[in-house]
């Protein structure tokens, strides 16, 4: 495994080489995140079985797969949100650029500000817009307004949003509507420069049009972003992913590009689940 | 015929017994509120004075004067048990309860007469109501004037007595400027004096220019003291200038000196309009002016004082710490036997009988806690207590203890209702957890804590059993704040509203004029924690305005 970043757990605070390589949209070399025998128990059930996966760099990866095959738990692995149920334990590793996220000395508040998260249904604070954009910075302690503007109008503008709430920004977020909301959430997390985005079924609340955009802007931020998605469509899958990754009962079956998973699948199953017959 | 099965089927019957249930809720608690209003606010209406010409049981003639304050029929054999005659065939006699006022005089300011013996009624236009100082209302007619033992010639008898009551009140009122404000400050800077001495005996000072420097001190602020009394000498004297000639029932003519005479109404005089504004006067007066003549009498502007500012501090102390309680057993505390076991411990505190708070905090703050402060800051003033006595503090302090399990309560149930995702929302943007707590679910959790402080509130202001033990009492010479540093004395006693009604309902030496009163304050209490539940309300009305959306 290439390690091309030597210091792993410092946001927003990239090296210059890599503000050149991101700008120039040139592609840095080495999986983006590398998961190795990973086992995941709730209690004595075990959700995840041996997991080994590598998800490369400014790609999307989809996960799909029927309800309760843990694939929203893995994804939950990457930003340890798992961290929250007492009754989760984890064995194996999870390499993010060098590193062993799962690791005990890993500050998690850290990990998290690298690797973004997006949820099933926009859990937009009840503050103004320009607040749930801003709050990642104000967190890091950034308090100067004009970096705070800058940040929250680019963010904005990235999740093509901007345009619909630039005269709005201090009205509560609770007034904008679901699709809305949901790019907002997206603003909320690129606006601290993760590394990583992390969407758990992002589209599962919304409706046709709003789930368009949101793909739409998925499609533009895989330029700068590495990207996971967990999806119950899989006609989104197969719209928005480079790479799919099909889970069944804790197991990864297969794990391939978007193509060749949707028209010619390896495994039965996964031929199975996507033509229907179960699932 | 309607079908009885459907009819129950339908869910209509259950409609009614819900309805019914609510409907006995309001009347009662309206009914109560009437009740009070009614009994305690009618104390301030001007009652038109009676002339009754009243035949006595040994057949005299005599002139009663006063005002109805209730009628009720009795029967004549209870009459005929307690010895009074009544002519045969009656059963029923209605009987009337007449304030006379008076009380200087004749030894009583009520009593009971019969309605057939009374032979003649009228309402002259001439009555005079007088509020005194002491010795309760007077009732008569205005005769006459004396200025320094002479009678005034005067074609308006009426403004002209009104006229020395304005000039008594005034007077009064710099009487009262002076002893409390500036002879008030000099005693206490004395008292400060006699401390700064104590402490350097303590200390073992032996300076002797020290001591000499208190005592130049000391001698002059009791030259200045003597000036002071030189001023209220000359006060109390001019008060003693006007007096004032009243008739009283039956004839006799009696001299009341002006200065103990706060206001003079004629009932029977006054229009519609009058009687409203006499009303409201004397109703303002109730809310700002001291209690006089063992609370029996006067306003109740301590009481009103104590109660709010108790209950401001026992906010203050409060809040922080049932919300932090509240904030660890919720998020921090690893859920297990022991928070469940401390859940039980605090909600069984909710139902201690508030007594036993009284006694603790008498028992822990006052002699332990409080014993200690004395000894270790306040020496000099020993033997006499300082923080070792009952006191604001101590008082707001116990009721904090009290109300702590609600706000406790509330604060774990504001936390609850914060759904996960805003939880993991914020976790997910790096924020720690103390961040999160501290950004985002304590400010949407707010108007859960409001509610626990309304209770708390709630219950903390009608609270009278503990504060017996804690600092409240029957008459406080001072209030809590004042214009002497620190300002604030938390280790003063206080007034309270509901001991005052418990002391003016049970302690009182005149019950048939306490009574009102009784209501009265009863409706102070009410509207005093209806005013601050308003409050409270506001605030969290406003927070969730803020918060919205979040039921979703």
């Amino acid at each position: 495994m290439i390690q091309s970043q030597q210091l792993p757990l410092e946001p927003a605070k990239e090296s210059a080489k890599e503000t050149t390589a991101r700008k120039a949209g040139k592609k840095p070399k080495g999986p983006a995140v590398s998961v190795e025998n990973l086992d995941l128990f709730y209690d004595n059930v075990q959700a995840l079985k041996g997991i080994n996966l590598e998800i490369d760099q400014r790609q999307v990866t989809a996960f799909i797969g029927p309800s309760g095959c843990g694939k929203s738990t893995l994804l939950r692995c990457f930003n340890r949100m798992n961290d929250l149920i007492d009754s989760c334990t984890m064995t194996g590793r999870i390499m993010m650029s060098g590193t062993n996220i799962l690791g005990r000395e890993i500050d998690v508040a850290e990990l998290r500000r690298q690797v973004g998260m997006v949820f099933q249904k926009p859990n937009p604070f009840p503050k103004s817009i320009y607040e749930n954009v801003a709050y990642g910075l104000r967190i890091q302690g950034m308090n100067k307004r004009r970096v705070l503007d800058e940040t929250v109008e680019w963010a904005l503008k990235a999740s093509a949003l901007w345009d619909e709430v630039k005269d709005r920004l201090n009205e509560s977020a609770l007034g904008l509507s679901g699709g809305q909301q949901q790019r907002l959430v997206i603003a909320r997390a690129i606006a601290v420069q993760p590394k990583v985005i992390l969407l758990d079924e992002p589209c599962s609340a919304l409706d046709p049009i709003s789930t368009l955009k949101v793909e739409e802007l998925i499609n533009g931020l895989k330029e700068q972003y590495t990207i996971i998605i967990v999806t119950h469509n899989m006609q989104q899958a197969a719209r928005v992913s480079d790479k799919t990754a099909f889970m069944y009962l804790g197991e990864l079956i297969e794990f391939g590009d978007t193509d060749q998973i949707f028209t010619n699948p390896r495994e039965k199953s996964t031929e199975d689940y996507i033509t229907g017959r179960y699932g | 015929m309607i079908n009885l099965k459907e009819w129950t089927r339908s869910g209509e019957p259950w409609v009614w017994v819900t309805a019914a249930a609510v409907s006995a809720c309001v009347l009662l608690v309206t009914g109560l509120l009437a009740l009070i209003v009614l009994r305690g606010i009618g104390h301030f209406w001007p009652v038109e004075v009676q002339e009754f010409v009243y035949l006595e049981p040994d057949g005299q003639r005599t002139t009663i004067v006063g005002q109805i304050r209730t009628r009720e029929e009795v029967s004549a054999q209870r009459l005929a048990e307690s010895g009074v005659t009544v002519e045969e065939g009656v059963e029923k006699v209605e009987r009337i309860l007449v304030k006379t006022g008076n009380r200087d005089l004749s030894g009583m300011d009520f009593r009971w007469i019969l309605e057939p013996r009374i032979l003649q009624q009228k309402a002259p236009y001439s009555m005079v109501v007088l509020e005194r100082q002491e010795w309760g209302a007077f009732m008569g007619q205005l005769l006459g004037l004396k200025q320094d033992g002479q009678l005034v010639e005067s074609t308006d008898v009426w403004a002209g007595f009104q006229a020395m009551i304005d000039r008594a009140d005034g007077l009064r009122d710099e009487i009262k400027d002076l002893e409390q404000k500036e002879i008030g400050h000099l005693n206490y800077q004395i008292e400060e004096l006699r401390l700064d001495e104590r402490r350097l005996q303590l200390r073992g000072v032996d300076d002797p220019a020290r001591f000499e420097r208190i005592e130049t001190e000391r001698q002059k602020l009791k030259e200045s003291y003597l000036v002071l009394e030189q001023k209220l000498m000359a006060l109390n004297e001019a008060m003693g200038r006007d007096s004032v000639i009243m008739q009283v029932a039956g004839g006799t003519e009696v001299e009341l000196p002006v200065g103990t005479v706060l206001d003079a109404w004629k009932p029977n005089a006054m229009g519609p309009f009058e009687r409203v504004g006499h009303f409201f006067h004397k109703f303002w007066s109730f809310l700002t002016d001291d209690p006089r003549e063992a609370n029996t009498e006067g306003g109740i502007y301590p009481a009103i004082f104590g109660t709010v500012m108790m209950v401001l501090l026992m906010t203050v102390v409060v809040t922080p710490f049932g919300v932090i309680a509240g904030v660890y057993l919720k998020e921090y505390a690893r859920q297990g036997l022991m928070t469940r076991f401390i859940r039980i411990a605090v909600n069984n505190l909710a139902g201690v009988p508030s007594i036993v708070y009284g006694v603790f905090g008498l028992g822990f703050f006052i002699y332990t806690l409080g014993g200690s402060i004395d000894q270790l800051f306040f020496e000099a003033a020993l033997p006499s207590p300082t923080f070792g006595t009952g006191g604001l503090f101590w008082a707001s302090l116990t009721l904090a203890l009290l109300t702590l399990p609600v706000v406790i309560v509330s604060t774990e149930e504001g936390l609850a209702r914060i759904p996960r995702s805003i939880r993991e929302g914020s976790l997910a943007l790096g924020a720690t957890q103390w961040e999160t707590l501290w950004r985002t679910i304590i400010p949407m959790a707010s108007p859960g804590i409001m509610t626990g402080l309304i209770l708390a509130v709630a219950r903390a202001a009608g609270e009278v059993a503990p504060l017996m033990l804690v600092g409240v009492v029957k008459l406080a010479p001072s209030l809590p704040l004042d214009g002497n540093p620190p300002f604030l004395h938390l280790e003063r006693k206080f007034m309270h509203l509901g001991f005052h009604i418990y002391d003016v309902g049970f302690q009182s030496p005149n019950i048939e004029a306490a009574r009102p009163l009784v209501y009265a304050t009863a409706f102070l209490l009410v509207m005093v924690i209806l005013l601050l539940n308003i409050v409270a309300i506001h605030v969290r009305n406003g927070l969730r305005e803020k918060y919205k959306g979040l039921e979703t």
